[in-house]
């Protein structure tokens, strides 16, 4: 096992999240009622995507400049992680939504936005793996990734806050004291999201060094 | 990996006995059994983690026997 002190850091902070994700005290709202936990959960796998897919987007700028393969390796296995996060993030929502605004789907800028991205990234593994010269693949897949990572920025970040949306913190004001996150809440919901995020890393790595094997033994 | 289970273990124990009334071996069924939920939440998630540290595992021996080469 490569340096393995941060797995179990993963191990204990994923824990830590469940068991006090479930029993820790949470405010009483309308609505919501016990679904505010779906915060630890829901609200953290798409930060855990966010962060992934910047990563992503720092290996391509670093593919770039120097031109090294590895890197676009790194960066083409962050982006699997996190579509595959993101794919997650929008079933756990469409449940929550289910009951919280009544439909899984609503007209709401966030969830589109979100949708979009999805596309955006999907087309990004399209592209990938419709080239088949790796030099070729690499140079125009980072490209593609820094261009796929700002729209992804507009349309989760920029765009719901230009018009209402359901989601708390849109519509003009991106406060983060509109989830009613008190300060037992934040306890849980930063380490829940450093936890899934080194998850989504730890994945991420088993798959990268898999793929480094399978290049290693087509060379021979 | 022992010592850790161990911790975690103990500091389970503490997080259930908080905070109780004078009823004892209750733990499971209190709180319309939000426990047990818990529970098995946390066998499946050790679970899930013990595979994916086994996997993890079986990569570094490939990766090893590579290099040896």
């Amino acid at each position: 096992m490569k340096k393995c002190w941060w797995k179990i850091l993963t191990i204990i902070l994923i824990i830590y999240t469940l068991i006090q994700g479930f029993l820790g005290a949470t405010p009483s709202l309308p609505i919501l009622n016990e679904t505010i936990r779906n915060l630890y959960f829901h609200v953290t796998i798409w930060f855990s995507m966010v962060i992934l897919l910047f990563f992503s987007m720092i290996y391509s700028i670093k593919y770039l400049g120097n031109f090294n393969l590895k890197n676009d390796l790194i960066a083409n296995e962050c982006v699997n992680t996190g579509v595959f996060l993101g794919l997650l993030g929008i079933l756990t929502g469409m449940l929550w939504a289910n009951f919280t605004w009544g439909k899984p789907w609503v007209n709401d800028p966030k969830l589109n936005g979100a949708a979009i991205t999805m596309l955006v990234y999907l087309a990004y593994i399209v592209l990938r793996s419709s080239i088949s010269d790796n030099e070729k693949t690499a140079r125009i897949s980072a490209i593609y990734n820094i261009f796929a990572f700002s729209m992804m920025l507009v349309f989760i970040f920029v765009l719901p806050r230009l018009t209402d949306s359901l989601h708390p913190g849109n519509g003009g004001n991106p406060a983060f004291s509109q989830y009613d996150l008190d300060n037992n809440m934040r306890a849980v919901f930063y380490p829940a999201v450093i936890g899934w995020t080194l998850l989504g890393f730890w994945i991420t790595q088993i798959r990268i060094r898999i793929k480094q094997i399978k290049n290693q033994l087509n060379n021979e | 990996m022992n010592k850790i289970l161990t911790t975690l273990f103990l500091s389970l124990t503490t997080y259930f006995s908080f905070g109780q009334e004078v009823e004892m071996a209750n733990i499971m069924r209190s709180n319309g059994k939000i426990y047990v939920v818990v529970a098995v939440v946390l066998i499946l998630f050790l679970g899930f983690f013990f595979y994916l540290l086994s996997v993890d595992k079986k990569v570094s021996q490939l990766e090893n026997k590579i290099n040896k080469k």
